[in-house]
Protein backbone atom coordinates (compact mmCIF):
# COMPACT_ATOMS: atom_id res chain seq x y z
CA UNK A 1 0.00 0.00 0.00
CA UNK A 2 1.29 3.42 -0.88
CA UNK A 3 0.68 6.24 1.50
CA UNK A 4 -0.09 9.68 0.14
CA UNK A 5 2.60 12.24 0.99
CA UNK A 6 1.06 15.31 2.57
CA UNK A 7 2.63 18.25 4.41
CA UNK A 8 2.63 17.98 8.21
CA UNK A 9 1.70 21.64 8.33
CA UNK A 10 -0.16 23.59 5.65
CA UNK A 11 1.41 26.47 3.82
CA UNK A 12 4.89 26.42 5.33
CA UNK A 13 6.74 24.85 2.39
CA UNK A 14 6.16 23.78 -1.19
CA UNK A 15 5.68 20.10 -1.99
CA UNK A 16 8.04 20.30 -4.95
CA UNK A 17 9.86 17.02 -4.32
CA UNK A 18 12.87 17.95 -6.44
CA UNK A 19 13.41 21.46 -5.17
CA UNK A 20 11.21 22.27 -2.18
CA UNK A 21 11.30 25.68 -0.55
CA UNK A 22 10.09 27.22 2.68
CA UNK A 23 7.34 29.76 2.09
CA UNK A 24 8.06 32.94 3.96
CA UNK A 25 6.82 36.47 3.67
CA UNK A 26 8.60 39.66 2.70
CA UNK A 27 7.54 43.11 3.80
CA UNK A 28 6.97 45.21 0.69
CA UNK A 29 8.29 48.36 2.42
CA UNK A 30 11.01 47.08 4.75
CA UNK A 31 12.25 44.17 2.67
CA UNK A 32 12.45 42.10 5.87
CA UNK A 33 11.70 38.39 5.69
CA UNK A 34 9.41 36.48 8.01
CA UNK A 35 9.01 32.75 8.70
CA UNK A 36 6.63 31.13 9.25
CA UNK A 37 4.21 33.53 7.65
CA UNK A 38 1.32 33.59 10.03
CA UNK A 39 2.49 32.21 13.36
CA UNK A 40 4.38 34.23 15.95
CA UNK A 41 6.49 36.19 13.53
CA UNK A 42 7.78 39.64 14.25
CA UNK A 43 6.86 42.83 12.53
CA UNK A 44 9.44 45.41 11.70
CA UNK A 45 8.46 48.22 14.11
CA UNK A 46 9.43 50.79 11.49
CA UNK A 47 6.82 49.27 9.18
CA UNK A 48 4.34 47.43 11.42
CA UNK A 49 1.41 47.64 9.03
CA UNK A 50 3.24 46.98 5.78
CA UNK A 51 1.84 44.55 3.28
CA UNK A 52 3.59 41.23 2.95
CA UNK A 53 4.05 39.07 -0.09
CA UNK A 54 4.69 35.35 -0.14
CA UNK A 55 8.22 34.48 -1.06
CA UNK A 56 10.22 31.28 -1.38
CA UNK A 57 13.15 31.40 1.02
CA UNK A 58 16.66 30.45 -0.08
CA UNK A 59 17.01 26.69 -0.43
CA UNK A 60 20.60 26.71 0.73
CA UNK A 61 22.18 28.04 3.89
CA UNK A 62 25.00 27.45 6.35
CA UNK A 63 24.81 25.60 9.64
CA UNK A 64 24.70 28.08 12.56
CA UNK A 65 24.43 25.31 15.14
CA UNK A 66 22.99 21.83 15.65
CA UNK A 67 22.09 19.40 18.40
CA UNK A 68 21.07 15.77 18.60
CA UNK A 69 18.33 14.88 21.06
CA UNK A 70 18.84 11.59 22.86
CA UNK A 71 15.64 11.55 24.90
CA UNK A 72 12.11 11.06 23.63
CA UNK A 73 10.34 14.42 23.67
CA UNK A 74 6.78 14.83 24.88
CA UNK A 75 3.72 14.90 22.61
CA UNK A 76 2.71 16.32 20.23
CA UNK A 77 6.00 15.08 18.72
CA UNK A 78 5.34 11.67 17.18
CA UNK A 79 8.49 9.76 18.04
CA UNK A 80 9.74 6.69 16.22
CA UNK A 81 9.02 3.44 18.07
CA UNK A 82 11.50 2.40 19.29
CA UNK A 83 12.75 5.92 19.85
CA UNK A 84 15.74 7.08 17.83
CA UNK A 85 17.84 10.17 18.46
CA UNK A 86 17.06 13.04 16.10
CA UNK A 87 18.95 16.15 15.14
CA UNK A 88 17.78 19.75 14.87
CA UNK A 89 19.74 22.32 12.89
CA UNK A 90 19.77 26.09 12.98
CA UNK A 91 20.63 27.32 9.51
CA UNK A 92 21.70 30.79 8.50
CA UNK A 93 20.25 32.11 5.23
CA UNK A 94 22.52 34.67 3.64
CA UNK A 95 20.08 36.59 1.49
CA UNK A 96 17.38 36.73 4.17
CA UNK A 97 19.89 37.41 7.00
CA UNK A 98 17.96 35.12 9.29
CA UNK A 99 18.30 31.75 10.99
CA UNK A 100 15.74 29.00 10.40
CA UNK A 101 15.41 25.74 12.36
CA UNK A 102 14.76 22.36 10.79
CA UNK A 103 15.42 18.67 11.27
CA UNK A 104 18.45 16.96 9.76
CA UNK A 105 17.57 15.06 6.57
CA UNK A 106 16.45 11.49 7.19
CA UNK A 107 19.42 9.15 6.91
CA UNK A 108 22.08 11.87 7.11
CA UNK A 109 24.86 11.34 9.63
CA UNK A 110 24.86 13.94 12.42
CA UNK A 111 28.54 13.19 13.05
CA UNK A 112 29.43 14.88 9.78
CA UNK A 113 27.83 18.18 10.78
CA UNK A 114 30.02 21.23 11.33
CA UNK A 115 29.14 24.82 12.05
CA UNK A 116 29.42 26.74 8.79
CA UNK A 117 28.84 23.80 6.43
CA UNK A 118 26.41 24.22 3.56
CA UNK A 119 23.02 22.53 3.69
CA UNK A 120 20.07 22.34 1.33
CA UNK A 121 16.34 22.04 1.89
CA UNK A 122 14.71 18.67 1.23
CA UNK A 123 11.45 17.01 2.21
CA UNK A 124 11.36 14.00 4.51
CA UNK A 125 8.99 11.94 6.63
CA UNK A 126 7.90 13.19 10.05
CA UNK A 127 5.32 10.50 10.92
CA UNK A 128 2.64 8.49 9.17
CA UNK A 129 -0.75 6.88 9.59
CA UNK A 130 -2.51 4.20 7.54
CA UNK A 131 -3.19 6.46 4.58
CA UNK A 132 -0.70 9.32 4.77
CA UNK A 133 2.94 10.05 5.18
CA UNK A 134 3.25 13.47 6.78
CA UNK A 135 6.34 15.26 5.53
CA UNK A 136 8.34 18.15 6.89
CA UNK A 137 11.18 20.32 5.61
CA UNK A 138 14.66 19.06 6.44
CA UNK A 139 18.22 20.23 5.97
CA UNK A 140 20.59 17.96 4.05
CA UNK A 141 24.37 18.48 3.95
CA UNK A 142 25.50 19.46 0.45
CA UNK A 143 27.83 16.81 -0.88
CA UNK B 1 18.14 55.78 41.01
CA UNK B 2 16.81 58.70 43.01
CA UNK B 3 15.68 57.51 46.41
CA UNK B 4 12.02 58.30 45.74
CA UNK B 5 11.99 55.63 43.00
CA UNK B 6 13.18 52.82 45.26
CA UNK B 7 11.16 50.28 47.17
CA UNK B 8 12.19 48.45 50.31
CA UNK B 9 12.41 44.69 50.60
CA UNK B 10 11.04 44.13 54.07
CA UNK B 11 10.94 40.37 54.04
CA UNK B 12 11.71 37.33 51.93
CA UNK B 13 10.84 33.67 52.28
CA UNK B 14 10.75 30.35 50.45
CA UNK B 15 9.35 26.89 50.55
CA UNK B 16 12.30 24.57 49.87
CA UNK B 17 12.56 23.30 46.28
CA UNK B 18 12.00 19.59 45.70
CA UNK B 19 9.40 17.05 44.59
CA UNK B 20 6.96 17.13 47.45
CA UNK B 21 3.77 15.96 45.74
CA UNK B 22 1.55 18.61 47.26
CA UNK B 23 -0.60 21.47 45.96
CA UNK B 24 1.22 24.58 44.76
CA UNK B 25 -0.93 26.75 47.05
CA UNK B 26 0.52 25.02 50.11
CA UNK B 27 4.03 25.91 48.98
CA UNK B 28 3.05 29.50 48.28
CA UNK B 29 1.52 29.94 51.70
CA UNK B 30 4.64 28.62 53.43
CA UNK B 31 6.78 31.10 51.47
CA UNK B 32 4.35 33.96 52.08
CA UNK B 33 4.22 33.35 55.83
CA UNK B 34 8.02 33.19 55.94
CA UNK B 35 8.31 36.51 54.09
CA UNK B 36 5.67 38.15 56.31
CA UNK B 37 7.44 36.91 59.45
CA UNK B 38 10.79 38.11 58.10
CA UNK B 39 9.21 41.52 57.42
CA UNK B 40 7.41 41.71 60.73
CA UNK B 41 4.22 42.58 58.84
CA UNK B 42 0.81 41.12 59.68
CA UNK B 43 -0.95 39.60 56.67
CA UNK B 44 -3.99 41.77 57.38
CA UNK B 45 -1.86 44.87 56.84
CA UNK B 46 -0.83 43.85 53.30
CA UNK B 47 -2.55 46.25 50.89
CA UNK B 48 -1.70 44.61 47.57
CA UNK B 49 -1.16 40.97 46.61
CA UNK B 50 0.73 40.21 43.43
CA UNK B 51 0.69 36.58 42.31
CA UNK B 52 3.00 34.98 39.74
CA UNK B 53 0.87 32.48 37.84
CA UNK B 54 1.45 28.82 37.08
CA UNK B 55 0.03 27.15 33.96
CA UNK B 56 0.30 23.61 35.30
CA UNK B 57 -2.15 23.64 38.18
CA UNK B 58 -5.53 24.40 36.66
CA UNK B 59 -7.57 27.52 37.15
CA UNK B 60 -6.25 28.44 40.62
CA UNK B 61 -2.86 28.84 38.98
CA UNK B 62 -4.16 31.37 36.42
CA UNK B 63 -5.50 33.61 39.19
CA UNK B 64 -2.70 33.03 41.65
CA UNK B 65 -2.98 36.41 43.38
CA UNK B 66 -6.53 35.68 44.46
CA UNK B 67 -5.71 32.02 45.15
CA UNK B 68 -2.96 32.95 47.61
CA UNK B 69 -5.08 35.75 49.12
CA UNK B 70 -7.92 33.32 49.73
CA UNK B 71 -5.62 30.73 51.27
CA UNK B 72 -4.08 33.33 53.56
CA UNK B 73 -7.56 34.60 54.47
CA UNK B 74 -9.57 37.19 52.53
CA UNK B 75 -8.81 40.61 53.94
CA UNK B 76 -9.80 42.96 51.12
CA UNK B 77 -6.39 43.73 49.64
CA UNK B 78 -6.07 44.82 46.03
CA UNK B 79 -4.83 42.00 43.84
CA UNK B 80 -3.15 41.19 40.53
CA UNK B 81 -2.05 37.96 38.83
CA UNK B 82 0.75 37.90 36.26
CA UNK B 83 1.98 35.35 33.79
CA UNK B 84 5.22 35.86 31.89
CA UNK B 85 6.68 32.34 31.86
CA UNK B 86 10.08 32.34 33.59
CA UNK B 87 9.77 36.11 34.06
CA UNK B 88 6.43 35.84 35.90
CA UNK B 89 7.96 36.52 39.31
CA UNK B 90 9.59 39.76 38.28
CA UNK B 91 6.50 40.85 36.36
CA UNK B 92 4.52 40.36 39.58
CA UNK B 93 7.21 42.27 41.47
CA UNK B 94 7.15 45.08 38.88
CA UNK B 95 3.39 45.38 39.32
CA UNK B 96 3.74 45.66 43.08
CA UNK B 97 6.55 48.20 42.74
CA UNK B 98 4.49 50.35 40.38
CA UNK B 99 1.53 50.34 42.79
CA UNK B 100 3.81 51.44 45.63
CA UNK B 101 5.67 54.11 43.65
CA UNK B 102 2.39 55.46 42.29
CA UNK B 103 1.15 55.83 45.84
CA UNK B 104 -1.74 53.40 45.47
CA UNK B 105 -0.44 51.25 48.29
CA UNK B 106 2.32 51.22 50.89
CA UNK B 107 3.09 47.54 51.36
CA UNK B 108 2.62 44.54 49.07
CA UNK B 109 3.16 40.78 49.03
CA UNK B 110 4.56 39.05 45.93
CA UNK B 111 4.19 35.25 45.74
CA UNK B 112 5.02 32.58 43.17
CA UNK B 113 4.71 28.82 43.53
CA UNK B 114 4.63 25.78 41.28
CA UNK B 115 4.44 22.05 41.02
CA UNK B 116 6.13 20.74 37.91
CA UNK B 117 5.91 17.25 36.47
CA UNK B 118 9.12 15.32 35.92
CA UNK B 119 10.75 15.50 32.53
CA UNK B 120 10.53 17.94 29.65
CA UNK B 121 8.25 20.93 29.90
CA UNK B 122 5.51 20.38 27.31
CA UNK B 123 3.07 22.65 25.46
CA UNK B 124 -0.59 22.98 26.32
CA UNK B 125 -2.73 20.00 25.31
CA UNK B 126 -4.93 19.73 22.23
CA UNK B 127 -4.41 20.25 18.51
CA UNK B 128 -2.93 23.74 18.51
CA UNK B 129 -1.91 24.36 14.93
CA UNK B 130 -1.61 28.12 15.39
CA UNK B 131 0.51 27.96 18.56
CA UNK B 132 4.26 28.08 17.89
CA UNK B 133 4.91 26.49 21.29
CA UNK B 134 2.86 23.45 20.19
CA UNK B 135 4.21 23.45 16.65
CA UNK B 136 7.87 23.42 17.70
CA UNK B 137 7.26 20.13 19.50
CA UNK B 138 5.08 18.73 16.72
CA UNK B 139 7.27 19.57 13.74
CA UNK B 140 10.79 19.58 15.19
CA UNK B 141 10.70 17.89 18.59
CA UNK B 142 12.35 21.12 19.67
CA UNK B 143 12.28 20.74 23.45
CA UNK B 144 13.74 23.48 25.63
CA UNK B 145 17.07 21.56 25.88
CA UNK B 146 17.15 21.51 22.06
CA UNK B 147 17.57 25.28 22.08
CA UNK B 148 20.07 25.06 24.95
CA UNK B 149 22.03 22.50 22.92
CA UNK B 150 22.11 24.84 19.92
CA UNK B 151 23.49 27.67 22.06
CA UNK B 152 26.05 25.39 23.71
CA UNK B 153 27.33 24.00 20.39
CA UNK B 154 27.57 27.53 19.05
CA UNK B 155 29.62 28.56 22.10
CA UNK B 156 32.04 25.70 21.51
CA UNK B 157 32.44 26.55 17.87
CA UNK B 158 32.71 30.30 18.29
CA UNK B 159 34.73 30.58 21.49
CA UNK B 160 36.37 27.20 22.00
CA UNK B 161 34.32 26.30 25.05
CA UNK B 162 34.63 22.66 26.09
CA UNK B 163 32.33 20.17 27.75
CA UNK B 164 34.59 20.40 30.77
CA UNK B 165 33.93 24.14 30.98
CA UNK B 166 30.22 23.40 31.09
CA UNK B 167 30.79 20.70 33.71
CA UNK B 168 32.82 23.17 35.77
CA UNK B 169 29.76 25.46 35.97
CA UNK B 170 27.74 22.59 37.43
CA UNK B 171 30.51 21.72 39.87
CA UNK B 172 30.72 25.34 41.02
CA UNK B 173 26.97 25.76 41.44
CA UNK B 174 26.58 22.45 43.22
CA UNK B 175 29.18 23.57 45.74
CA UNK B 176 27.25 26.78 46.29
CA UNK B 177 23.93 24.94 46.53
CA UNK B 178 25.28 22.48 49.07
CA UNK B 179 25.26 25.41 51.51
CA UNK B 180 21.67 26.42 50.73
CA UNK B 181 18.92 24.83 52.85
CA UNK B 182 16.29 25.79 50.25
CA UNK B 183 18.06 24.02 47.38
CA UNK B 184 16.76 20.69 46.12
CA UNK B 185 20.15 19.21 45.25
CA UNK B 186 22.64 19.48 48.10
CA UNK B 187 25.37 17.10 46.92
CA UNK B 188 28.61 18.47 45.56
CA UNK B 189 28.94 17.25 41.97
CA UNK B 190 32.37 16.90 40.38
CA UNK B 191 33.28 17.29 36.73
CA UNK B 192 33.47 13.54 36.23
CA UNK B 193 29.86 13.08 37.30
CA UNK B 194 28.75 15.55 34.63
CA UNK B 195 31.03 13.96 32.03
CA UNK B 196 29.53 10.54 32.59
CA UNK B 197 25.88 11.56 32.79
CA UNK B 198 23.70 10.67 29.76
CA UNK B 199 23.63 12.99 26.76
CA UNK B 200 20.33 14.86 26.45
CA UNK B 201 20.84 17.41 23.66
CA UNK B 202 24.46 17.21 22.67
CA UNK B 203 26.83 18.65 23.71
CA UNK B 204 24.73 18.95 26.87
CA UNK B 205 24.37 16.09 29.31
CA UNK B 206 21.78 15.42 31.96
CA UNK B 207 23.76 17.22 34.67
CA UNK B 208 24.26 20.24 32.37
CA UNK B 209 20.51 20.86 32.25
CA UNK B 210 18.34 22.07 35.11
CA UNK B 211 15.58 19.86 36.43
CA UNK B 212 11.98 20.90 37.03
CA UNK B 213 10.91 21.26 40.65
CA UNK B 214 8.21 22.18 43.11
CA UNK B 215 8.94 25.33 45.08
CA UNK B 216 7.77 28.74 46.19
CA UNK B 217 9.18 32.15 47.00
CA UNK B 218 7.69 35.36 48.36
CA UNK B 219 8.72 38.94 49.02
CA UNK B 220 7.19 41.75 51.07
CA UNK B 221 7.95 45.12 49.48
CA UNK B 222 7.01 48.58 50.70
CA UNK B 223 7.60 52.26 50.23
CA UNK B 224 10.72 53.62 51.94
CA UNK B 225 8.46 55.68 54.21
CA UNK B 226 6.51 52.61 55.31
CA UNK B 227 9.78 50.76 55.94
CA UNK B 228 11.15 53.51 58.17
CA UNK B 229 7.86 53.87 60.03
CA UNK B 230 7.85 50.14 60.77
CA UNK B 231 11.30 49.71 62.19
CA UNK B 232 13.31 49.01 59.03
CA UNK B 233 15.91 51.77 59.23
CA UNK B 234 18.17 50.37 56.51
CA UNK B 235 16.31 47.75 54.49
CA UNK B 236 17.47 46.02 51.32
CA UNK B 237 16.16 48.04 48.41
CA UNK B 238 15.13 47.37 44.81
CA UNK B 239 16.90 50.10 42.86
CA UNK B 240 16.52 48.81 39.31
CA UNK B 241 14.12 46.52 37.49
CA UNK B 242 13.72 45.55 33.86
CA UNK B 243 10.86 43.87 32.02
CA UNK B 244 11.87 44.87 28.49
CA UNK B 245 10.86 43.08 25.30
CA UNK B 246 13.43 42.31 22.61
CA UNK B 247 14.40 44.93 20.04
CA UNK B 248 13.91 44.18 16.36
CA UNK B 249 15.69 42.55 14.63
CA UNK B 250 16.70 40.01 17.27
CA UNK B 251 19.42 37.94 15.58
CA UNK B 252 19.38 35.01 18.03
CA UNK B 253 17.03 32.06 17.69
CA UNK B 254 14.78 32.12 20.76
CA UNK B 255 12.36 29.70 22.34
CA UNK B 256 9.78 28.88 20.91
CA UNK B 257 10.48 30.42 17.52
CA UNK B 258 11.23 28.66 14.23
CA UNK B 259 13.33 31.52 12.88
CA UNK B 260 15.03 34.71 13.94
CA UNK B 261 14.06 38.14 12.74
CA UNK B 262 15.58 39.04 9.41
CA UNK B 263 18.22 41.77 9.47
CA UNK B 264 17.44 42.80 5.90
CA UNK B 265 16.61 46.47 5.62
CA UNK B 266 18.96 47.56 8.41
CA UNK B 267 22.10 49.49 7.65
CA UNK B 268 24.27 47.68 10.13
CA UNK B 269 23.98 44.07 11.13
CA UNK B 270 22.52 43.85 14.64
CA UNK B 271 25.11 43.01 17.22
CA UNK B 272 22.96 42.37 20.23
CA UNK B 273 20.24 39.89 20.93
CA UNK B 274 17.49 39.86 23.52
CA UNK B 275 19.64 38.64 26.40
CA UNK B 276 22.03 41.55 25.85
CA UNK B 277 19.21 44.06 26.07
CA UNK B 278 17.60 43.01 29.37
CA UNK B 279 19.99 44.35 32.00
CA UNK B 280 20.85 47.79 30.55
CA UNK B 281 17.41 49.09 31.55
CA UNK B 282 17.91 47.89 35.14
CA UNK B 283 21.45 49.30 35.26
CA UNK B 284 20.18 52.63 34.03
CA UNK B 285 17.41 52.79 36.61
CA UNK B 286 19.84 51.88 39.36
CA UNK B 287 22.64 54.14 38.19
CA UNK B 288 25.13 51.28 38.41
CA UNK B 289 27.01 49.14 35.92
CA UNK B 290 28.33 45.59 35.78
CA UNK B 291 31.53 46.73 37.49
CA UNK B 292 29.56 47.72 40.58
CA UNK B 293 28.09 44.26 41.14
CA UNK B 294 29.17 42.10 44.06
CA UNK B 295 27.20 39.09 42.87
CA UNK B 296 24.74 37.97 40.21
CA UNK B 297 21.99 35.36 40.03
CA UNK B 298 21.55 34.31 36.41
CA UNK B 299 19.16 31.80 34.85
CA UNK B 300 21.32 28.72 34.34
CA UNK B 301 18.77 26.60 32.52
CA UNK B 302 21.91 24.95 31.23
CA UNK B 303 25.53 25.20 32.32
CA UNK B 304 26.51 26.68 28.95
CA UNK B 305 23.77 29.26 29.24
CA UNK B 306 25.27 30.53 32.49
CA UNK B 307 28.44 31.34 30.54
CA UNK B 308 26.37 33.18 27.93
CA UNK B 309 24.82 35.28 30.68
CA UNK B 310 28.26 36.46 31.96
CA UNK B 311 28.59 38.22 28.64
CA UNK B 312 24.98 39.30 28.24
CA UNK B 313 25.01 41.13 31.59
CA UNK B 314 28.39 42.73 30.96
CA UNK B 315 30.68 40.84 33.33
CA UNK B 316 33.05 40.29 30.42
CA UNK B 317 33.31 40.61 26.65
CA UNK B 318 31.83 37.97 24.34
CA UNK B 319 34.05 34.91 24.33
CA UNK B 320 35.65 35.67 27.69
CA UNK B 321 33.23 33.83 30.00
CA UNK B 322 35.31 30.65 30.18
CA UNK B 323 38.29 32.70 31.37
CA UNK B 324 36.24 34.08 34.26
CA UNK B 325 35.00 30.64 35.14
CA UNK B 326 38.40 28.94 34.95
CA UNK B 327 39.99 31.70 37.05
CA UNK B 328 37.41 31.09 39.77
CA UNK B 329 36.10 34.65 39.43
CA UNK B 330 32.47 33.50 39.47
CA UNK B 331 32.78 31.16 42.45
CA UNK B 332 32.11 32.35 45.99
CA UNK B 333 35.37 33.94 47.07
CA UNK B 334 36.05 35.12 43.53
CA UNK B 335 35.73 38.57 42.04
CA UNK B 336 32.06 38.35 41.03
CA UNK B 337 30.30 35.24 42.32
CA UNK B 338 27.51 34.00 40.06
CA UNK B 339 24.67 31.87 41.40
CA UNK B 340 25.81 31.87 45.00
CA UNK B 341 22.42 30.32 45.75
CA UNK B 342 23.38 27.27 43.72
CA UNK B 343 21.30 28.50 40.80
CA UNK B 344 18.86 26.44 38.83
CA UNK B 345 21.49 23.70 38.82
CA UNK B 346 20.82 23.19 42.52
CA UNK B 347 17.16 24.20 42.61
CA UNK B 348 15.57 22.92 39.42
CA UNK B 349 13.14 25.32 37.85
CA UNK B 350 9.81 26.16 39.50
CA UNK B 351 8.76 28.62 36.83
CA UNK B 352 6.75 31.38 38.58
CA UNK B 353 8.78 31.14 41.78
CA UNK B 354 12.27 31.20 40.33
CA UNK B 355 12.68 34.90 39.54
CA UNK B 356 11.34 35.72 43.02
CA UNK B 357 13.76 33.21 44.53
CA UNK B 358 16.62 35.02 42.78
CA UNK B 359 15.60 38.26 44.52
CA UNK B 360 15.30 36.44 47.86
CA UNK B 361 18.91 35.30 47.46
CA UNK B 362 20.12 38.81 46.61
CA UNK B 363 18.31 40.11 49.68
CA UNK B 364 19.88 37.57 52.04
CA UNK B 365 23.27 38.30 50.49
CA UNK B 366 23.17 42.09 50.80
CA UNK B 367 21.91 41.71 54.38
CA UNK B 368 24.84 39.40 55.14
CA UNK B 369 22.45 36.60 56.11
CA UNK B 370 23.44 33.97 53.55
CA UNK B 371 25.29 31.73 55.97
CA UNK B 372 27.95 29.43 54.52
CA UNK B 373 27.34 30.75 51.00
CA UNK B 374 27.73 34.40 52.00
CA UNK B 375 29.55 36.59 49.48
CA UNK B 376 31.85 38.76 51.59
CA UNK B 377 30.85 42.40 51.64
CA UNK B 378 27.95 41.94 49.18
CA UNK B 379 26.24 45.29 48.67
CA UNK B 380 24.90 45.23 45.12
CA UNK B 381 23.37 42.20 43.41
CA UNK B 382 21.74 41.58 40.05
CA UNK B 383 19.26 38.89 39.03
CA UNK B 384 18.38 38.17 35.42
CA UNK B 385 16.29 35.84 33.35
CA UNK B 386 14.06 35.70 30.33
CA UNK B 387 10.45 34.57 29.89
CA UNK B 388 9.17 32.67 26.87
CA UNK B 389 8.42 34.73 23.73
CA UNK B 390 10.00 37.94 25.08
CA UNK B 391 9.64 38.90 28.72
CA UNK B 392 12.81 40.41 30.06
CA UNK B 393 13.46 40.10 33.79
CA UNK B 394 16.20 41.74 35.81
CA UNK B 395 16.36 43.19 39.31
CA UNK B 396 19.09 45.08 41.12
CA UNK B 397 19.07 44.88 44.91
CA UNK B 398 21.29 46.91 47.18
CA UNK B 399 21.56 47.82 50.81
Amino acid sequence: MTRTRVPAVDGWFTMDEAAPALIGARGVDSGSYFFPKAVATSANPAAPFEEREDVALSRRGRVWSYTTNHYKPPAPYVAADPFEPYTVLAVELEQEQMIVLGPLATGADPEQLRVGMEVELVLGPLYSDDDHEYVVWQWAPVA
Amino acid sequence: MSSDRQVAVLGVGMHPWGKWGRNFVEYGIVAARAALADAGVDWRDIQFVSGADTMRNGYPGYVSGATFAQALGWQGAQVASSYAACASGVTALATARAQILAGFCDVALVVGADTTPKGFLAPNAGERGDDPDWLRFRLLGATNPTYFGLYARRRMDLYGATSDDFAMVKAKNSKHGAANPNARYRDVVDIDAVRTSPIVADPLRLLDICATSDGAAAIVVSSMEYARAHGHASPARIVGLSTVTPSYPNPVIELPNFATDSAVGFDAAPTTGFKDSITPHAYEEAGVGPGDLDLAEVYDLSTALELDWYEHIGLCDPGEAEKLLRAGDTAIGGRIPVNASGGLASFGEAVPAQAIAQVCELTWQVRGEAGDRQVDGAKVGLSVNQGLFGHGSAVIVTK
